[in-house]
């Protein structure tokens, strides 16, 4: 237990702090979390799910933590400029693990719908809030969330009642700004009531090179014929460790798109739990990374399907340069009398150098009998005829080795269903695999 | 002279296939290769075109003067050479557009021209396309991607039209194609045709040299050229069949 002594010890101490400055929803599950905690610690890497990330080894160096809440000085705009820009957004910034309200976006959202901090909107609507806020997310079975739950004190919100729609999509960016080494917990919690739709542009990002530390839970709610795309951006560096946990409990009728894309990390992990719990519900899931040097994403994936006639489609693809590590590990539960299932995953992976690894895991466990189910997966180099009808062509080596492996990744970036975004991801990926985005880490460049 | 091929020996995984090739052919003219399955057409095909999986082990080839074996396959694209694949890849996420602009680009930058502007490169397109008679829907696809084999070779000559090269080298373009696509093909190339390109058609059949006529015809066996001559050769081809030939040969190999 010596990773988690730190964390221990650190609650024990800061308990009526970290309180202080959170809400009483929060709250209420703080102690239970802990306790949760003390129980199972970090998952162990001879944990079968925890085979290729070492948990205790991440958490193990001494960060700080904001748990005072002390103002942060940056002005979330001027990082913000070079990455997605032209994209018409409701823009809302959390600074390390608190919400910015000193920036708001110059927009009106349809009545009803708040878009903002966690704290406040539990402030100002307990009874909702209650309702939601840890209801997905269980620490009971993993210390992680465990951990997130009693250190959280803040995040974001995006709630639609029942029948509105937000034409406009809603962007939040997650800035890691430090002069020490530093770690956030963040919280973001989305409720999706009946006949609603919205979309959600979460990007990552890290402006300091001290070491940060992430843990990131993600609960969202989609209510009957709720329509919900989230858009998960990560464009840290290298220095940059993150741990996040997306659980989406989907009613009849309801439609969501979670599309994680890692352009720039260090070390990710991203766990990814779906329920299907009405019939009708369809899924997707969509993941795609791009690493190079040391870099290394670990995708783990659960989707249940708890209801008949539900939808789930997977595709996770990978591109691993030099000596990065990949792993995906997904699985697909049919339970018994979910009938008329539609399940599929695929996992397709490209190895640029024989120094890369990819491990992947991909399984179906089936209880009814009247389901159409797939998984695939592939590992993998470029197309060696590919890359030469290219050449013969007169495009140079290079290119046409760019050219194949931003193409490998073209059906994650149509997947997306937010026209600007689309068109900056291409732009990005290419970027990516040029290796101009690595020297726009943390836009020191650009400014 | 453009081409002239010297004792040429190529090996892929350490087995010989070329035997030693002699070939010359001048500016402006046609020449077909023509063989049983297996005697080494498209290995020549590529070699010429610098495939990494082939391995020359001896001898040499000039291509207008300079040693072709050391230029990429992509400078060789650049001086001219045009292979139109046998077997054309398909390219999932690569979009023809994008494909053939950034070929433009790149054999204009070998030449120090400027990129190509966007309305002249799609006014390239379009007139380029009519030579094949291609829908504007392959264009806007992914290269060869869902294509019928028909629609391939025909998008190998749009190519063939797009980048204008001194020596095209057809591999068995006829194969997989219907009489009307073999007709549209055929009058695509002679259309592209003039005094100063030079085709190579490599073909198993006769019938697409009833299109294209070619001024010399070479029959390949066993890695090596066993027999030139003029159009009637083709002719002979046809009719009598490879086994006459063939144990001519064998006599003295």
């Amino acid at each position: 237990m010596k990773a988690e002594q730190q964390y221990i010890d650190l609650f024990t101490q800061y308990e009526t702090l970290i309180r202080n400055h959170s809400s009483e929803v929060l709250n209420k599950y703080r102690a239970s979390a802990f306790a949760d905690f003390e129980r199972l610690g970090f998952p162990s890497i001879k944990h079968e799910d925890y085979k290729y990330t070492d948990v205790a080894q991440a958490f193990a160096p001494d960060y700080g933590i904001n748990l005072n809440r002390i103002d942060v000085p940056v002005n979330p705009y001027d990082v913000f400029r070079c990455d997605v820009p032209n994209l018409n957004t409701a823009l809302y910034f959390i600074v390390n693990d608190s919400f910015c309200d000193k920036v708001k976006p110059d927009v009106t959202l349809p009545e009803g719908v708040y878009a903002g901090g966690l704290k406040a909107f539990s402030e100002q609507n307990p009874a909702i809030a209650e309702r939601y806020y840890g209801k997905a997310a269980s620490g009971g079975k993993d210390g992680i969330i465990a951990l997130n739950t009693m250190l959280a004190q803040d995040g974001f919100v995006i709630y639609v009642p029942e029948g509105v729609v937000v034409e406009k999509p809603v962007q939040l960016v997650n800035i890691f700004r430090s002069d020490v080494d530093t770690m956030a917990n963040r919280r973001i919690l989305v409720i999706m009531e009946p006949h609603s739709q919205a979309k959600l542009l979460v990007c990552d990002h890290s402006i300091d090179d001290v070491k940060f530390l992430a843990t990131e839970v993600f609960e969202i709610f989609a209510g009957e014929n709720a329509c919900f795309d989230l858009y998960d951006l990560e464009e840290s560096n290298r220095s940059t460790t993150r741990f996040a946990s997306f659980h989406v409990k989907q009613e009849a009728s309801s439609n969501v798109l979670v599309n994680g894309i890692t352009l720039n990390n260090g070390l990710t992990r991203n766990n990814y739990y779906i329920e299907l719990n009405g019939e009708y519900a369809e899924a997707t899931l969509c993941g795609m990374s791009i690493l190079d040097a040391e870099q290394q994403v670990d995708i783990y994936s659960h989707i249940t399907h708890a209801a008949p006639n539900c939808t789930c489609n997977e595709l996770v693809k990978n591109v691993l340069n030099d000596r990065s590590v990949g792993a995906f590990s997904g699985r697909i539960l049919v339970k018994e009398g979910a009938q008329k299932t539609v399940a599929y995953q695929t996992n397709r992976n490209l190895l640029i150098t024989r120094e890369a690894r990819m491990y992947g895991k991909p399984q179906l466990e089936i209880y009814a009998d009247d389901v159409k189910c797939s998984h695939g997966m592939t590992t993998g180099r470029l197309d060696e005829n590919a890359l030469f009808y290219l050449q013969s062509r007169g495009i140079p080596k290079e290119e046409a080795h760019m050219m194949l492996s931003v193409a490998f990744t073209a059906d994650i970036v149509e997947n997306v269903r937010l026209d600007g975004l689309k068109e900056r991801l291409h732009h990005l990926v290419g970027k990516r695999f040029r290796g101009e985005l690595a020297q726009c880490v943390g836009c020191h460049g650009c400014q | 002279m453009l081409l002239e091929i010297k004792n040429l020996h190529a090996a892929i995984n350490g087995k010989e296939i070329l035997k030693g090739i002699n070939l010359s052919i001048n500016k402006g003219e046609i020449h077909a290769i023509m063989g049983p399955n297996g005697s080494g057409k498209s290995t020549l095909s590529s070699v010429l075109t610098g495939h990494p999986d082939f391995e020359v082990t001896e001898g040499t080839v000039f291509y207008e003067g300079k040693n072709l074996l050391e230029l990429s396959p992509e400078d060789r694209s650049r001086e001219g050479i045009f292979l139109s694949f046998q077997y054309p890849v398909e390219i999932p996420g690569v979009s023809m557009v994008n494909f053939m602009r950034a070929a433009v680009n790149e054999h204009r930058k070998y030449n120090n021209l400027e990129p190509v502007s966007a309305t002249d490169f799609l006014k390239l397109m379009r007139e380029k396309r009519a030579i094949v008679d291609m829908d504007s829907k392959l264009t806007g696809r992914s290269v060869n991607e869902g294509f019928s084999g028909g629609e391939k070779k025909r998008n190998e000559i749009f190519q063939m039209a797009m980048l204008e090269p001194k020596l095209a080298i057809l591999d068995e373009t006829d194969s997989g194609l219907d009489i009307d696509a073999l007709r549209i093909v055929a009058n695509g190339v002679n259309t592209l045709r003039t005094p100063e390109n030079t085709t190579i058609v490599i073909t198993h059949y006769q019938r697409l040299l009833d299109y294209i006529k070619p001024d010399v015809v070479h029959v390949l066996y066993k890695g090596r050229i066993i027999k030139t001559g003029g159009p009637d050769l083709a002719l002979e081809l046809e009719k009598k069949g490879y086994d006459w030939l063939k144990t001519e040969a064998d006599e003295y190999l």
